[in-house]
């Protein structure tokens, strides 16, 4: 595509969707901080947004003739693509029950995580201020 | 959209920890609720946690907590010589609940961070999809 509000907007919105699945894990492991058995996850917030930009590949236009026409560029991948495989959390204080859940790192991380969001938010907000400038033309 | 799941994962913990809360305030209040056989006296009971793996099927992501069950404690039964006691059997003994207090004030201060911790998450997922709405105004 050559002009499109989606490369205006960038990664800005990649990284959105892969902070508000982040949030979402975080919750999880907060949620189950006295499971026993429980093992606290988090997604690589870097290996994503890489496989944002880079395209993961198989989510472009698929061609079953080679007179069709392939899309150009690579393309941001669909969510669960792009954010792989989960990890899993190297607890520093195992509990006897299995649980790894630090419930004040798990706090920590999803504050941050919720601060970063809104950072991106801010981003993306100024982005479509500076569009509708240009679409006004005053 | 996954911050309303995290809303529901938030809502999951509460719960859970708000049931555990309340096992403990029946095990404080049934500290001494005297009976006249084993079989009949109150035991300490608590709630077993399991995370909501297949209920949540379609989403990997974020999981929730859920209840398994409530287990009574196996704990031995306090039993006294107390032959003038209403509830006194034949041989004069009363049995009382194996409730720990001291376990279970922890038990309750505990519930009550983790209650804390989950309203927190629900706090801010509900600043971030306000946010989130007012995008581009």
């Amino acid at each position: 595509m050559q002009f499109g509000l989606d490369k205006m907007l960038g990664l800005n919105q990649q990284a959105l969707k892969i902070r508000a699945r982040r949030s979402e894990v975080l919750a999880g492991n907060i949620a189950n901080a006295e499971t026993p058995g429980y093992k606290a996850r988090d997604i690589d917030f870097k290996a994503a947004l890489e496989r944002a930009k880079n395209g993961v590949g198989s989510s472009g236009l698929k061609t079953t003739n080679p007179r069709h026409i392939t899309s150009a560029g690579s393309t941001p991948g669909r969510i669960d693509e792009v954010l792989g495989e989960m990890k899993y959390r190297v607890p520093d204080q195992p509990s006897i029950d299995g649980n790894t859940v630090d419930p004040l790192r798990e706090k920590a991380a999803f504050m941050e995580n919720a601060l970063l969001y809104q950072a991106n938010l801010k981003f993306l907000g100024s982005k479509i201020k500076s569009i509708k400038n240009a679409l006004k033309g005053e | 959209m996954s911050l309303f799941n995290v809303l529901d994962i938030a809502a999951s913990g509460m719960s859970a920890q708000s049931l555990r809360l309340n096992t403990t305030a029946s095990n404080l209040a049934n500290a001494d609720s005297v009976s006249s056989s084993i079989d009949q006296t109150y035991r300490a009971r608590s709630p077993v946690f399991a995370a909501m793996v297949d209920a949540l099927g379609s989403s990997p992501e974020g999981i929730g907590v859920r209840v398994q069950g409530i287990v009574e404690s196996q704990a031995p039964l306090r039993k006294q010589y107390q032959p003038g006691h209403p509830k006194a059997d034949e041989d004069g003994n009363i049995f009382l609940p194996n409730v720990n207090q001291i376990e279970e004030m922890a038990n309750m201060i505990s519930a009550s961070r983790s209650y804390q911790s989950n309203v927190e998450v629900a706090k801010t997922s509900k600043q971030l999809l306000m946010r989130t709405l007012s995008l581009g105004e």
